[in-house]
């Protein structure tokens, strides 16, 4: 498991307007790596572009290339929900199916693609995506109430056990934390911190200490102002850019002297 | 919270304040001054109720004016007017209950359920009217039509109603065909249903021949009226499923069709069942469009296929319209009460039914 994801001048467009421009990233498998930058600075859109998420949007669409290990995500004939069950996604809010339990909700990319599963296999799937979420020990007793009964913590670790009980190479991450608070928060980053030793983790963050905190690499997107498309401003390792950026841009930013 | 056991002496914070048995005080002395003043002129409940209510409206408000100011004056105003409005809404749906109730126990009987009108002629109510025998003959055919009846309506109106919805909601993207549709469902709410009658009895006299009378023209005809009911109310709980439960379910990888039918429905599903419900009590009182679609029968039919079908309505329509026996039409009277009890009871089994599907399907809570 796990895959390399390799960007070239990608484009991203709501309709006419210009979202992402000139993109060129390339994110080894086996890491974190942290998107950071203002709000509406379009890496939120450029993160959904790596599962093909931002197609749910009408007029969106991409120029350019993103090649998962080799493969182009938009060449022809490419499915998207293929793309989808192999990058998976992690959003800014927990969002469990209100109308499944905690086991079911886990179970969810399997069964609602009607897949035939045993119950010695399920079962066995259950705990190890729970384990894996680091939620098992909260939740074993009680695998039949419904997810919506969890605090935000544990329903965000509930929905990425959700996204690895797929078994995806590639896990993507909107926003993971923001509204949950710093405990949760803690167990969510011990997590991602687990994650890379099997998946790719990217993830979007407002929190530059985050960043900081759980990132092998960090890439800084910036506007120069409304109106116009977002940029990858500087892409490098993590203390690099916090300790020694080349750009004046992403020194202010992450000095906080912007933003 | 304002009496506590620690302060028997009158607060500063609490002056100018009436005390709170004022309204009955009030309430009291306008019902015996209305009175008074109705003996005066002329009794009548109605004049006495209308009459007590405005000079307790304006009694309490210049109470309220003179001791506690101007602000708390209009606050007892609005809250006599808000009040007053809300009594002149109940009035009707009470009294229609009452009258309905007098007048129909006294027909619902265990023979009324379970027989026909089949064979009942003008003489046996002439000997009912006389006291020599019991008022016989029944509405059990009339239930069976409006049940099937109904049953098919609902049939026809649910798929085309519920997939019209998801297209809306899912696949149109507000496109100008969605636009149409919306328009559309919008006159169709607004159809009268005799129209509606009409246009069943047209589309079968084009297909199978001219004076088609049958159970499913009717259902056809009832259909019309609660597609765009079925259409609107499905597409508004679907519009309330958030956004990110798709979005949740296509990061899964799991397909658009797979979504909508496994989470998005799922999710909306006590609604819909709900509006569906609500649907149904709104077509089962229907009565023109069966006089004209099914005819009124006198006799059970099972086969909505063919023949003349009764329904309630019709019933209770006929039964007062041209009574089973003209020179004593009081025990067809009791029959047309009893049946619109029964239908009353229908409705709100129904609407009761639509609350308990909303509890029953609605999403889990609690740890």
């Amino acid at each position: 498991m796990s895959k390399r994801i390799d960007v070239q001048d990608l484009n991203v467009f709501y309709g006419d307007f210009k979202a992402v421009e000139d993109v060129t990233i390339r994110v080894e498998a086996r890491s974190v790596t942290a998107f950071i930058g203002p709000s509406g600075c379009g890496k939120s859109t450029f993160l959904r572009t790596l599962n093909r998420m931002h197609e749910v949007i009408p007029g969106a669409r991409v120029e350019g290339q993103v090649l998962l290990d080799g493969d182009d995500l938009y060449g022809a004939g490419v499915d998207p929900v293929t793309v989808r069950s192999q990058i998976g996604m992690v959003f800014q809010r927990p969002n469990p199916f209100p109308t499944m339990s905690i086991r079911d909700n886990v179970l969810a990319g399997v069964k609602l693609n009607n897949k035939r599963i045993s119950r010695a296999e399920s079962d066995a799937l259950v705990e190890r995506s729970l384990r894996g979420a680091n939620l098992w020990k909260e939740v074993k007793d009680r695998l039949d109430k419904p997810g919506s009964g969890l605090s935000g913590g544990q329903q965000q670790r509930l929905c990425i056990a959700r996204a690895i009980a797929v078994e995806p190479e590639v896990i993507l991450m909107d926003e993971p934390c923001s509204a949950l608070d710093p405990i949760s928060t803690l167990a969510v980053e011990d997590l991602i911190d687990e994650l890379k030793d099997n998946y790719t983790v990217v993830i979007v963050t407002h929190n530059m200490q985050q960043a900081a905190r759980v990132s092998e690499k960090t890439a800084f997107f910036n506007i120069a102002g409304t109106g116009d498309p977002g940029r990858l401003i500087e892409y490098s390792d993590t203390t690099e850019i916090f300790n020694n950026p080349r750009e004046k841009s992403t020194e202010d930013y992450v000095s906080g002297r912007f933003g | 919270m304002t009496n506590t056991m620690t302060t028997r002496r009158k607060s500063n914070l609490t002056r100018g304040q009436l005390p709170k048995y004022t309204p009955w005080v009030v309430v009291a002395a306008a019902v015996v001054l209305a009175a008074a003043i109705m003996t005066l002129v002329g009794f009548s409940a109605f004049g006495w109720g209308v009459l007590a209510a405005i000079l307790f409206t304006v009694g309490l408000t210049g109470i309220s004016a003179a001791v506690e100011g101007a602000r708390q004056a209009k606050d007892k105003l609005a809250t006599c007017l808000v009040f007053g409005s809300f009594l002149i809404a109940l009035l009707p749906l009470i009294s229609v209950i009452w009258t309905v109730l007098v007048n129909g126990i006294p027909g619902l009987t265990f023979d009324f359920l379970f027989y026909s009108m089949n064979g009942v002629t003008g003489q046996f109510d002439d000997a009912a009217a006389a006291g020599e025998a019991p008022v016989v003959g029944g509405v059990y055919h009339a239930i069976v039509g409006t049940l099937l009846m109904t049953l098919w309506a609902t049939l026809i109106s649910v798929p085309v109603g519920l997939l019209a919805a998801v297209y809306l909601v899912e696949y149109s993207e507000g496109g100008r065909l969605a636009k149409a549709i919306t328009f559309f469902v919008d006159v169709m709410t607004g159809i009268p249903s005799i129209v509606a009658g009409l246009f069943a009895v047209a589309f079968f006299a084009v297909v199978f021949g001219p004076g088609t009378k049958t159970g499913i023209v009717a259902a056809v005809a009832l259909s019309v009226l609660m597609i765009p009911v079925v259409v609107r109310s499905t597409e508004e709980m679907l519009r309330i499923v958030p956004n990110e439960l798709r979005e949740a379910s296509y990061a899964l990888g799991v397909r658009k069709w797979r979504t909508i039918t496994k989470v998005v429905i799922p999710t909306a599903i006590s609604g819909i069942a709900s509006g569906v419900t609500l649907a149904i009590a709104r077509v089962v009182g229907e009565t023109a469009p069966i006089l004209v679609t099914a005819g009124f029968a006198t006799s059970i039919n099972f086969n909505v296929f063919s023949g003349w079908m009764a329904s309630l309505p019709t019933f209770i329509y006929t039964q007062i319209i041209t009574p089973t026996s003209p020179s004593n039409p009081d025990p067809s009277a009791q029959r047309a009460w009893a049946a619109a009890l029964l239908l009353i009871i229908l409705v709100m089994l129904l609407n009761l039914a639509a609350r308990l599907i909303a509890r029953f399907f609605a999403p889990k809570t609690g740890r």
